[in-house]
């Protein structure tokens, strides 16, 4: 089902993705193929700075629990959509590919976005890598991981049937780290059940875009 | 592949709503129904399953070997093959661990076939240790003896325990990107010191591969518990075979 950015739905982010719709390829020059995890930003940054020329789809942010698919999923998607694009810019960190994406990109003459995953480029790669020494015992989860935590982390490690198993995932973590792209106490509030019900700390950042935004704004400008 | 079972599931029957009395099963068929109970990740099953084949007489090892690994092994191929996850894989992993806390002792006043040593350890900045923790089980319960450094392991710490303990292999696993890189770290200062050739170094991880394991001077890279057992064992085989040649 084509979704268009209107009616961005989160389980529908997950599960399918989101579609390019007719009104989008007759009018982008630019495609982006992006992370379903990542389309409300997308949308957003696209919204606030007018960039319509750049299309988006997104591939189901549930590849995640599969990373071994990401690099053919991506792959598939650059060849159905090149031959009607300028250029195509691919929205994805190397996201536990363990470099397999960046060599598919360079294999397809496409660009990726910097980063080993979304949270190092939301809090922006520099500062991430610089928490690395201090940080690693952190649970990160951004906005879209807050809303969808229980189709992300809850139910496919199996602790909505095997509670007794969290100390197995998360016995070495101290702290859950909700990094905040947007101002939303709701979003606060669930971030912070979710940390007690995986018995962590709690703290939120405000990242908003971070690296994200001058990614797109380069690849809008080029 | 599926599971062989004594009882398969999807064929309901009044027998199958009675409880199994493990005790009244035979020998054959107690370890048919303790590979069902490890797959199932039934911890008190797999505990009395343990005691009563002692029980009867049976030598550590063959319950070790039969039982318990024999089951995970089934548990690690539908693993590889997408049909079991990791929840369940815990799960079995628990009962497997719990089975083998009865073992052990005994396995030490009998005595049993020793493989070889291996130390084990994630890197660090890396606090996972799931899959490590499994490949260390499954190396003792193929005959290795493991000294595990648990997570967030630095050179010095590796380095210190290859020389205190000389095993015959070293195994390092990494769950990051980000942290995966420190793997060569610890290989690259083996060949400063000159004890590079002196272990078998194999590595895994979620996001390594055959290609990364060969870049950074690793012996072999190996995706899951049951490829670490075998080659380990290749790997040992090939060095006494060397050293006897």
């Amino acid at each position: 089902m084509a979704l268009g950015p209107a009616t961005l739905d989160d389980e529908t982010l997950t599960e399918q993705g989101l579609a390019l719709t007719a009104q989008d390829m007759a009018s982008g020059r630019v495609l982006l193929i992006a992370c379903g995890a990542l389309a409300h930003e997308i949308v957003a940054l696209k919204r606030m700075n007018g960039w319509d020329h750049l299309d988006l789809q997104c591939l189901p942010a549930n590849l995640h629990l599969w990373p071994d698919r990401i690099p053919a999923a991506v792959a598939a998607a650059v060849t159905q959509h090149r031959a009607n694009y300028d250029r195509l810019f691919i929205v994805y960190a190397d996201c536990g590919t363990g470099g397999l994406l960046q060599e598919k990109c360079n294999e397809l003459g496409v660009e990726m976005i910097e980063g080993p995953h979304c949270y190092s480029f939301f809090e922006g790669n520099a500062a991430f890598a610089a928490l690395a020494e201090t940080e690693f015992t952190a649970f990160y989860l951004t906005d879209f991981l807050v809303r969808q935590f229980d189709a992300f982390v809850w139910r496919p490690m199996g602790l909505d049937r095997h509670p007794e198993l969290r100390d197995m995932y998360f016995g070495h973590y101290t702290k859950l780290v909700y990094q905040a792209q947007t101002d939303d106490p709701a979003l606060d509030a669930k971030a912070q059940d979710c940390a007690a019900r995986l018995g962590l700390a709690y703290e939120r950042r405000v990242t908003g875009y971070g690296d994200l935004a001058p990614a797109l704004a380069r690849v809008a400008g080029a | 592949m599926q599971n062989a079972n004594l009882y398969p599931k999807g064929t309901a029957t009044m027998a199958d709503e009675d409880e199994i009395i493990l005790s009244e099963l035979s020998d054959d068929e107690l370890v048919l129904q303790m590979h069902d109970d490890l797959y199932d990740g039934l911890k008190e099953e797999i505990e009395e399953g343990v005691n009563i084949l002692i029980e009867r007489g049976w030598t550590p090892y063959d319950v070790l070997t039969k039982a318990l690994v024999a089951g995970m092994t089934i548990v690690g191929a539908d693993f590889r093959d997408g049909i079991l996850f990791v929840p369940e894989v815990l799960l079995a992993a628990n009962a497997m661990k719990a089975g083998m806390a009865i073992l052990k002792p005994l396995l030490v006043e009998t005595g049993a076939p020793r493989m070889g040593k291996m130390v084990i350890g994630t890197v660090k900045g890396d606090i996972h240790d799931i899959g490590k923790n499994l490949v260390a089980m499954m190396m003792e319960g193929a005959g290795f003896e493991v000294l595990d450094l648990g997570i967030n392991n630095s050179v010095e710490k590796y380095i210190e325990a290859l020389e205190a303990e000389k095993p015959d292999i070293l195994g390092m696993s990494a769950l990051l990107t980000t942290t995966m890189p420190y793997m060569k770290v610890v290989i690259d200062t083996m060949k400063e010191k000159g004890l590079r050739d002196d272990y078998i170094v194999l590595v895994g991880g979620a996001p390594l591969n055959e290609e990364f394991g060969r870049a950074i001077g690793a012996d072999a890279y190996c995706r899951d518990a049951a490829v670490a057992v075998e080659t380990a064992k290749q790997f040992v085989a090939r060095k006494h075979n060397q050293i006897s040649a």
